[in-house]
This record gives structure tokens, C-alpha cells and sequence, in this order.
């Protein structure tokens, strides 16, 4: 099987979306690019990180289009377009960017469904680069999708692979429902093996990336990696460790977490989120809830601290939790 | 101007229609009878119906807060619509939406909406997908003058242009963003001109006079309909009643109501002037005004007796299908 980027797969699934329904388009700024400019190569941006590379050449300027920097107008075209039968792929570049268009994701397509008595749909996905890792600073590296995990009305994915960025934003474009669909940026170049075929991998089933007996691991996006290699490296200790990436923080596969926690009586929740109000809290929040008799010990968190996300490196690597911060908490939930 | 008396007919019935609707709304609030917020569109109405009856049933409209009068123009059921505003379950959206969100999807009605320049994106929206699929369709967004101080507005009117989309932005002047003059919330002192430097051309019309805002929606519509871009109406005419139900209106000047009431009435500017044309009798517009108040009397009773919501289904419409397996 073909080895690809997290950037390629997504770039395929985006392609094939296209090829395969005439609904489908995507929108945004530069996801063509040069456009009215003197060099006259427009199509040659593909989106800042080139996810939607080639889509203006195989498709045209009705179907891949550039839009001024207005975000709150991308996500109400897309809304709006969606609300009339199409399939749009909007996107909004940096997932910090949420805070300028929140009311028309938040308001207005998360909510069209519910104040209409269910007699709407609005089948739009609304593409994000999102998390840290790039000394991008605060207002460029923000995961944004916990916050938006807790309005009704949308879906919310995080692939943490290129193999399930594929496969989930496939399954984004045929939802009815409007999805937000949180890239990590981190994890563009990432690589692993993708079918050239479409294939969709339905929402609010987990992926158990590892499995094993001492504790649960609950990690999401880039923390997935990071989770996985801090497990590997206790294998040599003795620890096993169930893996759990949800894939989508709205649906959430509760069952998938509940059932470990009941196996293995302990819970670390992973996310490169600040803490409050966040995934961590609320994944730790459902253990306690339902599964506080199975616990032999603390459910433990491990988050970005109550602070924006710092510029310089070495401030950035100790602001984001490391598979060491990782390791060492596994460890010493286990060994007390 | 002259038009076809079907249209005549029609113009007037729906005017009437969403005038006695509003009114009747008005004094249910007050008898207790509607929860929630409700803003009224009476005094405007000549504004949405001159504006719809340009518009196909495909052609779509979003509408703001002050939603009622674009919703029946559109072709709402005033039945369901009333039903909606009381919150039974058998109301237009089911009672999850009431007045502010009074919605119909099949009708092209995109939805009343209760942030001020919620709409104009998503009439962007509807317009690119006219543009895309070359359906002929065009989108409307109704809006106040208080949404064209918001950002969305600025934003929407802009990439219509750039994206060069089939859609009318009607602004509907009535003097006031809630409690304060547009003297006031306009920075500039021609918000006209302000509208067209985005690059379209905007109509205006007198809001208060139904063949005024025909003519002008007339001269929109067409621009946008066969691809020209983007077009504006712009249309003055004060509302007969506060913000919203309730409101106290402080800011009015002594006699401003009755002085709108008197002289900026579109059902009695229509009715004079079907009198000095005589395309009309009076004797036919008041068999209208009979059956529209028979029409609202039906709504209300049977809004009244109509079922409610049961607890089940609070957490009903808010996905297609939330565990897609």
C-alpha cells in the first residue's frame, strides 16, 4: 500500500470528493491562489499548507474558490450553499481564525437544524490547520476544537493519522450534518500507508491504537503519536497501555472509553488544549461519572497549562505536553 | 407603473395579511398568551411584499429578527407561522424556533434570524450556489439598518461582488437599531452611497409605498437574476411599534408613532391610490381585509388548541444522524 502525507491524503480525499459528486466545492482564501495577480498563475497556492493543491486546475474557478480574507462570509457562503443542496469544503486556514466567524459556525449552521424543527440540512465541512508545533505563537497555534465540541449542532474530527484524515473527511463531505474538521498542522508530512480508493470511517467510533492492561490513554490529534511512543517506550518496564484515539471529539465513543477504563481501573487524558473546560476535563468528567467504581487511582490530565501558546521553542516544547510528560505520568500512575 | 390585477389582488391580500397578523401577535404578547421575544414588522410591510413578489418559489430569502412580514410574503403558512410564535409541536419549525426563527425551507424561506447581519453570508451562500449551478435562482437578504454597521454585512456585500453572486441585499430602513437613531449608529451621512461604494448598484425606494419598492426590487432582482452581480434596494419607512413587544420607546419624538400611523401607511397609500386609478374597488379590498381576518382568527384558535412539545423531543432535530456508523 502507498505510503502518504497527512497533507496528500487529504489532498486525495478532497480530489476524489470532487470527482465523484458535482456538489462538491471547495472555498476559502488561496485555496487557489494568485488570483488577479500579475503573475497570472493562479491555481498555484493550493491553500497556505497546499492541502487543496490542483484542485483549481482539475476543477476550475467555479469549484475551487478564492475568497477575500473574510471568514465570516467563507463560513456563511459555505452555509448558505450547504442550506440549498450543495456540499461545500470551506476552509479557514488557522483554526485560531474561529473567533472571527464564530457566530455564523456557532449560530448559524450549527443550529439551522434545531430552530427549523429538524426540516433543514446543511451538509457543509469547515477545514482547519490547527495546534501547535510550528513557534506559529498564540494566535497560530491554537487546537480550537475543544471548545467547539461543546455546541450542539456540529460534528467535530480530529485525525491524528494521514490513513484517518483520508477516510474521516470523506465521510465529512457525505454527512448531512456540518462538521468541523481539525487538521494538525504538526502532522501534515506525517506519513503511513493509504489506499488510492475512497473509504470513509464513520464518526464517533474510536481507534484503539494500542492495547494493552495497566492503564487507559485517551489522546487526540498530534498527542495521538506522542501517546503512542511514550507506551512503547514503557513496554520494556512492563506497562501496557490501551491507546484510545476517539477520532471525533462530537460524536464521542464513550463506550470505547468506558469499557477500558472498566479494564484497566486507571485514566489519563491526553490533549495539547489549556485545561479548563477542556477535553481532558471532560473525558475525565464521563470516567467519574460512569465509571468511578472501576478506578484504582486518580484520573490524571495531561494538557497545556492555563496559558496562550508561547512563541519561542523552547518555551513551546515546555508548553506542550512531550512524550517524557507523558511517559513519566503513566509511570507514576502505575507504580504509585 | 401599471400591473396586472392578479398582482394588485395579491399585493394587498399579503400586506393585509401580515399587517393583521402582526397586530393580533401584538395583542396575544400582551394578553400573555406568546413566550419569548417578539419583534414586529408592522408599518414595513410594503417593503417585504414588494420585494417577494418578484420572487419565484425556488428563489431563496434569509430574514432577520423582524421576521414575520418576509416569511408570509415568501409564502409561509400563516397558520403554522402563528403556531410557531405560541411553540406547539405543530408549528412551522416544530416550536424548537418561535418567532425568531421562523423557517421554511420548502418555500426557499433560509430562516428569520436573531443576530442583526446573521444572514447576508448565507444569502452569499444560496446566491454561489445559484451562480454554480446556473439555476437562474436568486437569493434576497433582508436586513436593518442596524446591520450595516456589523462587519458579516461588510463582508458578505464584498465577496458578492468579488464572487459576482446573484443576490439582493434589501436594506430596510425604519430609523433605529433598537433604541438608537441611525443618525446616530451611521458614521456617514449617505448610507446609500456607503452601499454602493462596495461596488453595486443599490434602488431606492419609499418603504411605505408598495409600487415604489416593486419598481425598485423589480430593477434589482433583474441585475442580479441575469448575472450581473450583486444589487441593493434600500427602502425608508418607519415601524409602527417599539424594538420589540414591550419596548418602551423612549427615543420616539412626541407624535412620531401617530404621524406613521397617519401618514406612512402602506395599506392606506394603496388603497388611495387604487382609488384615484380605480384598478381596484373598495369593495373588493374590504372582502379581502374580511377573509385575511377570518385567516388570522383561524391561526390563533387554532394555535391555541394546537399540541405542545412534549420533553421527548428537546433533544430531537439537532442532528441528521449523530452516531454515523
Amino acid at each position: 500500500m502507498p505510503q502518504k502525507t497527512m497533507r496528500d491524503a487529504i489532498n486525495e480525499a478532497l480530489h476524489q470528493a470532487m470527482a465523484a459528486d458535482d456538489s462538491v466545492f471547495v472555498i476559502g482564501e488561496d485555496v487557489a491562489g494568485c488570483n488577479g495577480s500579475p503573475s497570472g498563475k493562479v491555481g498555484s497556492v493550493g491553500g497556505v499548507f497546499g492541502v487543496t493543491a490542483g484542485l483549481y486546475d482539475k476543477f476550475g474557478p467555479d469549484r475551487c474558490i478564492d475568497t477575500p480574507i473574510s471568514e465570516s462570509a467563507i463560513v456563511g457562503a459555505a452555509a448558505g450553499a450547504a442550506l440549498v443542496g450543495m456540499r461545500p469544503v470551506a476552509e479557514i486556514m488557522f483554526a485560531d481564525f474561529i473567533g472571527v466567524c464564530m457566530d455564523q459556525i456557532v449560530n448559524q449552521m450549527g443550529k439551522f437544524r434545531y430552530m427549523f424543527g429538524g426540516k433543514s440540512k446543511c451538509p457543509a465541512v469547515i477545514r482547519f490547520a490547527s495546534g501547535g508545533g510550528f513557534s506559529a505563537a498564540a494566535q497560530h497555534s491554537q487546537s480550537m476544537y475543544q471548545v467547539m465540541t461543546s455546541f450542539p449542532g456540529l460534528k467535530v474530527v480530529i485525525p491524528s493519522n494521514a490513513y484517518d484524515a483520508k477516510g474521516l473527511l470523506l465521510q465529512a463531505i457525505r454527512d448531512d450534518d456540518p462538521v468541523l474538521f481539525f487538521e494538525p498542522k504538526a502532522l501534515y508530512q506525517a506519513a503511513c500507508e493509504v489506499p488510492d480508493e475512497m473509504y470513509t470511517i464513520p464518526f464517533g467510533k474510536a481507534a484503539f491504537v494500542r492495547e494493552g492492561d495497566d492503564v487507559t490513554v485517551v489522546a487526540f490529534g498530534q498527542m495521538v503519536g506522542r501517546a503512542a511512543a511514550a507506551i512503547d517506550a514503557l513496554e520494556a518496564l512492563g506497562i501496557s497501555c490501551d491507546l484510545i484515539d476517539p477520532r471525533t471529539s462530537s460524536p464521542l465513543d464513550e463506550d470505547a472509553i468506558l469499557e477500558s477504563v472498566e479494564a484497566t481501573g486507571r485514566l489519563i487524558v491526553i490533549d495539547e488544549s489549556p485545561p479548563r473546560c477542556g477535553l481532558t476535563a471532560d473525558i475525565a468528567g464521563l470516567a467519574a461519572d460512569r465509571a468511578f467504581h472501576a478506578l484504582k487511582a486518580p484520573i490524571k490530565q495531561v494538557c497545556a497549562p492555563h496559558s496562550p501558546t508561547p512563541f519561542a521553542p523552547e518555551l513551546e516544547a515546555a508548553y506542550l505536553p512531550s512524550v517524557e510528560r507523558i511517559k513519566a505520568t503513566i509511570q507514576q500512575l502505575v507504580q504509585g | 407603473m401599471k400591473l396586472h390585477r392578479d398582482i394588485l389582488l395579491r399585493a394587498y391580500r399579503q400586506m393585509k395579511t401580515i399587517r393583521e397578523f402582526e397586530e393580533r401577535a401584538y395583542a396575544e404578547i400582551m394578553n400573555g398568551q406568546i413566550p419569548g421575544f417578539t419583534h414586529l414588522y408592522t408599518g414595513q410591510e410594503a417593503n417585504a411584499v414588494g420585494v417577494c413578489e418578484h420572487l419565484e418559489t425556488a428563489d431563496t430569502i434569509i430574514s432577520t429578527h423582524r421576521g414575520h412580514g418576509h416569511c408570509i410574503a415568501k409564502g409561509a403558512d400563516v397558520v403554522g407561522m402563528m403556531k410557531e410564535l405560541y411553540g406547539s409541536s405543530e408549528g412551522l419549525c416544530k416550536g424548537k424556533g418561535g418567532s425568531m426563527h421562523v423557517a421554511d425551507l420548502e418555500k426557499g424561506i433560509l430562516g428569520a434570524n436573531g443576530i442583526v447581519a446573521g444572514g447576508p453570508p448565507i444569502a452569499v451562500g444560496a446566491a454561489l450556489a445559484a451562480k454554480i449551478r446556473k439555476d437562474g435562482r436568486v437569493s434576497v437578504s433582508f436586513a436593518g439598518d442596524g446591520s450595516v454597521n456589523q462587519g458579516t454585512c461588510f463582508e458578505a456585500m464584498n465577496m458578492a461582488v468579488v464572487l459576482k453572486v446573484p443576490v439582493v441585499f434589501v436594506i430596510e430602513n425604519n430609523y433605529y437599531s433598537e433604541h438608537t437613531s441611525i443618525g446616530y449608529a451611521v458614521g456617514c451621512d449617505n448610507l446609500k452611497a456607503r452601499t454602493e461604494g462596495f461596488g453595486f448598484p443599490v434602488f431606492v425606494a419609499d418603504g411605505a409605498d408598495f409600487f415604489s419598492v416593486y419598481e425598485a426590487a423589480g430593477k434589482a432582482i433583474a441585475h442580479a437574476r441575469a448575472g450581473n452581480g450583486p444589487a441593493g434596494i434600500f427602502a425608508e419607512t418607519g415601524r409602527f411599534h417599539g424594538h420589540f413587544v414591550g419596548d418602551p420607546q423612549h427615543y420616539r419624538a412626541k407624535g412620531e408613532l401617530e404621524d406613521l400611523r397617519e401618514n406612512s401607511c402602506c395599506l392606506k397609500n394603496f388603497r388611495a391610490r387604487m382609488a384615484e386609478s380605480g384598478e381596484l374597488g373598495a369593495a373588493e379590498l374590504d372582502a379581502i381585509d374580511a377573509e385575511v381576518l377570518a385567516l388570522v382568527e383561524r391561526a390563533v384558535t387554532e394555535a391555541k388548541a394546537a399540541p405542545r412539545p412534549t420533553p421527548a423531543q428537546v433533544t430531537q432535530d439537532v442532528y441528521i444522524n449523530y452516531i454515523s456508523a
